[in-house]
């Protein structure tokens, strides 16, 4: 085994029926492949070095309660410690037309075979820990959404957790995701997903972010769109101290709509990545990427936007725009939105800014009897709004303005910015 | 209400204001006066307390107190009130809201409850209609996209929100159509009151015809070289500055 990858070597390989062909191409990878450095382009500004030096451990573990680990009340939430399926806290009844399965009680698991080099894609199959199967049967309207729920527990624990989401045609649907820790430092959340959207199908992600400070996340959420479908997901970053995100969308059929939304509020020394990659294959589509950032202290933040076109896709609306909201002289943005076009009957713009707030606006503010810090929380709210504005849920957009005062201080009343 | 003594004022070591006297009680109006780059500008942000300056000498006493010691929010809080030249755009703010926030922030620091929904609503309406501001506009972002002449009555907006004991108005006028500058003048004439004052910056004697000022003062190369009547608006505005400026050579 490859001596850059000791980190693993205290763990166990999967116990779960993931299908062969995979297993043995993750394997392949780990054996032949090191960590990323910054020499690795698509990890040039986001040092996985540290991980690298933990001698992880995935130990089973449990938590007594969710009360202050959770996005929303839900009669329909499951719960993952650890990668492992928590049934005592999770609900074991759907709404009609959603069907649940824990990945460790199927027969077989199937999932795409290639990993094309990358190690935590082939790290998570191959020693996966569990995860969820999500069907949303054909021609289901699902008004309630289904809460999925992560906790990473203790020290120098790696959860290799993985959902899989068939939305099958005509249906529509919301997950939201919550990832938080409890008591936990040093420990790595390595997450993947397989989303399908059928034909016709909405289907919406609502993602919040929110380990503590010491604890990694990567994660990988790869979504294929069938014919006249939507796609959005909303991710917002609270906490955490390294977090990667990679979006990978495939749009494989016409007439499709795909929306990332995200903002990230980072303060200490968080790091938070985001790679997205958008593949418009077909004609008639469109896109929207909005990443907007408010950066305290000495958080630090990337942005890699990537939207193919490619040659036969006309009719392509493709936008892309990240903005990012400098608190601190310390804080610091790489951003580099890229679009590919080789289609020549398309629409796409893409835009990325970087600054501080507005001294005229501060100050005009002031004169008018605000104090400093009501100015700047105002500025910075209406900035951020706009993100959290795309938020369909309002308990999900509740527990963001909650833990936004609790972790800023910001007293945000959301009906001033809608 | 204001007292401002021999105040000396620089920007990038560069002297602007040289010497500047002026004191303005409750119930006056005055009007001050002068060719462009004179100081006018810079003598209404450093009485509402922009940072960029170094004041070398001179002070100011608001209401007794020393205002250049004091936060710019706490100026805003004690009644000063600056109506300004360029106003910003903040997108993403909405007016309403941040005046709630301002009269709030004004109310506490008075020791005052803050106000209720109904009653803000209600002053909103009221203080709207007598600058003829649009309630949509009024509840925009701040002058997002707003006309030159929109963001002047947005200004007399806040300032009558506000209730200010000193209002700064700084060019309110420039640029205004007839309509508008009867709109804003009528606004300011209808706050004024035996308890507070207003300092009117101008270029043009037509702002004078609606807003009677009981002193005109003429501000030349960063000081106060002439003070007058009403009547001397008229005389600069026939005459021009450069007989100010012989005058000055004269003496
Ligand atoms: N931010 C600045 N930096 C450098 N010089 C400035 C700045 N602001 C104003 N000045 C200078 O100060 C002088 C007075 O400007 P200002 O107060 O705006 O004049 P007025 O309002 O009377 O036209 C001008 O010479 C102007 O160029
Ligand atoms: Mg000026």
């Amino acid at each position: 085994m490859n001596n850059n990858l000791k980190f693993i070597t205290g763990l166990t390989p999967t116990k779960l029926s993931v299908n062969t062909a995979a297993q043995k191409n993750a394997s392949h990878v780990l054996d032949t492949t090191e960590l990323p450095t910054t020499r690795t382009e698509a990890w040039k500004y986001t040092r996985v070095a540290k991980i690298g030096k933990i001698d992880f451990k995935n130990e089973a573990s449990t938590v007594t309660s969710i009360d202050d680990k959770k996005v929303i009340d839900s009669p329909h939430t499951l719960v993952f410690v650890n990668g492992r399926f928590s049934k005592e806290l999770s609900a074991d009844t759907f709404p009609a037309g959603v069907s649940v399965k824990p990945l460790s009680t199927l027969d077989g698991i199937s999932t795409q075979e290639e990993f094309e080099g990358d190690i935590f894609g082939a790290l998570n199959l191959a020693y996966l820990n569990d995860g969820l199967h999500i069907t949303i049967e054909k021609k289901a309207v699902v008004e309630e959404p289904i809460q999925v729920i992560h906790i990473l527990k203790g020290e120098a624990q790696l959860s290799n957790f993985k959902v899989q989401i068939d939305a099958e045609d005509f249906s529509k649907a919301t997950v939201v995701q919550g990832f938080f820790s409890d008591d936990a430092s040093n420990s790595f959340v390595n997450y993947t997903s397989d989303i399908q959207v059928g034909v016709n199908t909405h289907f919406t992600i609502e993602k919040i972010q929110d380990e503590e400070a010491g604890n990694f996340h990567i994660g990988t959420d790869s979504v294929s769109q069938g014919k006249d479908s939507t796609f959005t997901i909303n991710t917002i970053t609270l906490n955490g101290s390294l977090v990667r995100n990679n979006l990978n969308i495939d749009v494989i059929g016409e007439n499709c709509t795909t929306n990332l939304n995200c903002g990230y509020l980072l303060k200490e020394k968080q790091h938070v990545d985001n790679h997205t990659v958008v593949d418009h294959r077909v004609p008639n589509c469109n896109s929207n990427e909005l990443y907007k950032g408010v950066m305290d202290e000495n958080s630090t933040a990337v942005f890699n936007g990537k939207v193919f076109v490619r040659q036969d896709a006309q009719k392509i609306n493709a936008f892309q725009s990240n903005r990012n909201v400098l608190l601190s002289d310390n804080a610091t943005v790489n951003s580099k939105p890229e679009l590919e076009i080789y289609a020549d009957d398309v629409k796409c713009s893409h835009g990325s800014t970087t600054g501080q707030l507005d001294d005229d606006a501060i100050y005009y503010l002031r004169a008018r009897g605000l104090s400093k810090s009501a100015a700047v929380q105002l500025l910075v709210s209406a900035f951020i709004a706009e993100v959290i504005a795309e938020v369909g849920n309002e308990d999900v957009k509740t527990y963001i303005y909650k833990r936004l005062n609790e972790r800023f201080g910001w007293d945000i009343n959301p009906e001033d910015f809608g | 209400m204001i007292t401002i003594k021999n105040l000396h004022a620089n920007i990038e070591d560069k002297a602007i204001l040289k010497g500047l006297n002026l004191e303005v009680k409750a119930g006056e109006v005055h009007a001050i006066m002068g060719p462009n780059g004179a100081g006018k500008s810079t003598l209404a942000s450093i009485l509402a307390g922009k940072e960029d300056y170094e004041i070398t000498e001179g002070s100011v006493s608001f209401d007794g107190e020393d205002l250049l010691e004091m936060e710019t929010e706490d100026r805003a809080r004690e009644g000063l009130f600056l109506a300004f030249q360029y106003p910003v755009e903040i997108p993403g703010v909405s007016n309403i809201n941040f005046l709630r926030t301002a009269i709030n922030e004004k109310r506490e620091h008075l020791g005052e409850d803050p106000i209720s929904a109904k009653d803000f609503m209600a002053l909103v309406r009221e203080k709207s209609k007598l600058v003829e501001l649009d309630a949509k506009l009024a509840s925009r972002s701040v002058n997002e996209g707003f006309s030159g002449g929109e963001k002047k009555r947005n200004e007399i907006f806040q300032m009558a929100m506000l209730e200010p004991k000193l209002a700064i108005l700084d060019e309110t006028d420039s640029g205004l159509d007839i309509d508008a500058l009867r709109i804003v003048a009528n606004g300011v004439n209808t706050l004024k009151s035996d308890n507070n004052a207003t300092i009117v910056i101008t270029h043009y004697q037509r702002l004078l015809d609606y807003i009677v000022p009981d002193f005109v003062h003429v501000l030349y190369d960063g000081r106060i070289v002439k003070s007058g009547p009403k009547e001397l608006a008229l005389e600069l505005e026939e005459k021009g500055y450069d007989w100010i400026k012989e005058e000055l050579v004269e003496a």
